[in-house]
């Protein structure tokens, strides 16, 4: 053979086979190994030495050191040393329950004109039932002590049990007794100085039992997540990084940042590189706004899709949520006397008190546009009862440079609203005026709305609603986020109701879709027809 | 007719055969990547299809730029100005060579249309696509999607016919056997002009 002939066909093939390997190089790239991912290096680095320090110890602290008989006692103590504390405190919405922190302005907040579908309303703190989650002392609302404890203690010590034991055996001088309260007092001061920064258990209390018991509201926040595993949170995992919530959610003043009804936790994402004192609630905070591998197609989606949407592949992994929550069904006596009903999870489906429930666990989220903000329809709106009410609804579109396509829990259910004025309802629950007392819907809802100064006529029905929650929580570890088709498919994407964006393998133009298929299939068809002639006509040839 | 005698002609350079069957590897892998990734069926997963897709394209690219290059550096584009023009007011073929007489005159007109039209719009909007993210975005990802999708169509249905063509030769498997080896045999009573036989006659 010709030398150099051979010699080109060796560098053709050379070239061939260079190209067919060129495609193990693209999909041998995908895995792990290799280069590690920019928001997983930023992130690592922005957590190095999270150990917390502190110049002061508050077992050797003078003001604990003494026998305490009240809560408010121990405030004042609080406030010796940290004098600003309380001042701070009283004006953040963890103590007014108000989105402006100011009661002269009552529009949004528990003790505002604010409603959802649990248990409806605060009743402007008037319903004392709320109030155990409230940070002030003995349900006292904004009348009385802050708290201090209910956050920065890791004790779980019931102190306010403890002081109703101490007043109760006050009078008392049996020596037994006298040795008992001492016990008791000796056990106080034990547990005072255990002061802490807030723990997952101290948000808990409240933010994992929101609705009146645990997972009722959130459906990413209950009490799986005082000690999760990496598998249900990737950061707060007890074998993983273990953070606690403040981690994330950063404190100036006693301000602790995270969304306020209808205003976003951070108007823009901003990673720590940009702002150093940025709140770290974001996402983007740490893992910046490019965090997969360079070249990852999905870093082409974080414009568009919040991280959470494909992070959280479905909330309620451990305890199940209340999904449906319908009022007009409560109030049905056995005997005269109250019931609930277990359904599955070992959860009621009824409660005479509040109606019937649904419950699901594994839920996949419903995603909408969001851009931080919600809409909230408070007991002053006016509603359309011929719809449903929208009671808390995300805010955005695919115009919006801020919002991203972001997974929510639709909580749904019956409620009351004001059949004149065309309003929602806010009755009373607890206390001697309660429903949970009288079971009059009508007497409730008269009590209530006066506790909020909104005028009720007299007649009411029941609407159905949905309000709105953010799913950020329960982030999974990357190998169980999302995989492509479950969004970009025919049927069945997790998007399927987005709007305003072309999804490949989610969307097809009809008209040009037929055009083209019908072409194809004609050219089918002719070929067919012409290959046949040629066969029976032998290509025209006599035999 | 009567049986005639075959000749063999040298109608196609290795060049030509192998950008020939390079470039059918990549149309079909594409065609059949992308309607996956259309969502038309399931074969190999999205994302190894978009990555086949995306690798296949780009490499595809890339592999026009030398076919160019080699276009201007062989004089063989004079035959696609020839073809588009020329030919219709009956101008004496450019270049004196035999290799221009390959096709005849419909099926010059419908490798001009793909070659000329149909692929370069797919390698724009194609690129476009890909460069969706980066890029000052012209045109919306859903018209450069439907563009992009029923040209892959209608290239489906150039396949689909220029697969049935080559079985009308004078055998059903003499031209895809021309375009294997190179030479394809032809009629010798087959009438073609004496400049565009001359040099691949063989003796």
């Amino acid at each position: 053979m010709n030398p150099r002939y051979f010699f080109k066909c060796c560098l053709t093939m050379m070239i061939i086979t260079a190209f067919f390997c060129s495609f193990q190089a693209v999909f041998a790239s995908t895995p792990e190994n290799g280069e590690e991912a920019l928001g997983r290096k930023l992130a690592k680095q922005a957590v190095k030495g999270s150990k917390r320090w502190s110049t002061t110890n508050h077992t050797k602290a003078a003001a604990l050191n003494k026998n305490f008989t009240s809560g408010e006692e121990i405030t004042k103590a609080c406030i010796s040393c940290h004098s600003e504390a309380a001042t701070q405190f009283h004006k953040t919405i963890h103590w007014t329950w108000l989105a402006s922190g100011d009661k002269s302005d009552m529009r949004y907040g528990k003790a505002g004109h604010s409603v959802n579908n649990f248990c409806i309303s605060g009743n402007a703190m008037e319903d004392k039932g709320c109030l155990k989650c409230h940070t002030s002392w003995n349900k006292k609302g904004t009348n009385g002590e802050v708290n201090c404890l209910k956050c920065h203690n890791s004790s779980g010590f019931n102190f306010i049990e403890a002081f109703d034991d101490i007043k109760a055996f006050s009078e008392d001088t049996d020596p037994d007794t006298k040795a008992m309260v001492s016990d008791i007092q000796q056990e106080i001061k034990e547990a005072i100085t255990q002061v802490t920064f807030p723990t997952r258990k101290n948000c808990g209390d409240c933010h994992f039992k929101g609705g009146g018991g645990d997972g009722v509201k959130h459906g990413d926040l209950d009490t799986s997540l005082t000690k999760p595993n990496r598998m249900l949170d990737v950061h707060m995992g007890t074998d993983g990084k273990n953070f606690s919530c403040t981690r994330c959610h950063t404190t100036v003043d006693h301000n602790i940042a995270g969304r306020i009804y209808t205003n976003p936790a951070v108007e823009t994402r901003k990673s720590l590189i940009e702002d150093d004192l940025a709140p770290k609630i974001t996402c983007v905070s740490c893992h910046s706004s490019e965090p997969h591998k360079t070249d990852s197609k999905m870093n082409d989606h974080t414009d568009v899709v919040s991280c959470q949407a494909c992070h959280i592949p479905k909330f309620a992994r451990v305890n199940p949520t209340k999904m449906w929550w319908d009022w007009s069904k409560a109030g049905k006596l056995k005997e005269g006397k109250p019931y609930h009903e277990e359904g599955p999870y070992g959860k009621n489906v009824y409660k005479s008190i509040k109606g019937e429930f649904k419950w699901e666990k594994n839920v996949v989220p419903e995603y909408f546009w969001f851009n931080g903000s919600l809409t909230s329809t408070t007991a002053d709106d006016v509603i359309d009862p011929a719809q449903i009410v929208k009671v808390s609804h995300p805010v955005g579109d695919k115009t919006d440079p801020e919002a991203r396509i972001f997974p929510f829990k639709i909580h749904r259910g019956k409620q009351p609203y004001d059949k004149v004025n065309k309003k929602l309802l806010a009755p009373m629950l607890s206390g001697e005026n309660g429903y949970w007392t009288t079971f009059d819907m009508n007497d409730a809802i008269e009590h209530g709305n006066k506790a909020l100064g909104i005028p009720y006529s007299g007649e009411f029905d029941y609407v159905e609603t949905t309000y709105a929650f953010p799913i950020t929580h329960m982030v999974a570890p990357k190998e169980n986020a999302l995989n492509c088709t479950q969004c970009h498919i025919r049927e069945n994407s997790r998007l399927a109701n987005i709007t305003g964006l072309y999804m490949p393998g989610r969307d097809k133009s009809n008209l040009f879709d037929t055009i083209g298929w019908i072409s194809v299939i004609g050219a089918l068809a002719g070929v067919l027809l012409h290959g046949l002639g040629r066969f029976f006509t032998r290509n025209g040839k006599e035999s | 007719m009567e049986a005639t005698k075959t000749i063999k002609i040298y109608l196609y350079t290795r060049y030509e055969r192998f950008w020939h069957w390079l470039q059918a590897f990549m149309i079909i892998s594409l065609i059949v990547t992308g309607l996956e990734i259309h969502g038309t069926y399931k074969l190999f997963g999205f994302q190894t299809a978009v990555d086949i897709h995306n690798f296949v394209g780009l490499s595809w690219l890339i592999l026009f730029a030398f076919f160019v290059f080699w276009l201007f550096t062989t004089g063989e584009w004079k035959q696609y100005l020839y073809y588009s023009w020329g030919i219709f007011q009956g101008k004496p073929h450019p270049v004196q060579k035999a290799k221009g007489a390959k096709h005849n005159p419909l099926q010059r007109l419908t490798y001009l249309g793909i070659s000329a039209m149909l692929l370069p719009m797919q390698m724009v909007t194609g690129l476009l696509y890909y460069l969706y993210n980066d890029i000052p975005q012209i045109l919306p990802l859903s018209v450069l999607a439907v563009i992009h999708t029923v040209i892959a169509l209608f290239l489906l249905n150039f396949l689909i016919i220029h697969l049935y063509m080559t079985t009308t030769g004078h055998s059903i498997f003499s031209h895809i056997a021309g375009m294997i080896t190179g030479w394809e045999e032809i009629y010798e009573t087959t009438k073609i002009a004496d400049w565009e036989t001359q040099a691949t006659k063989k003796e």
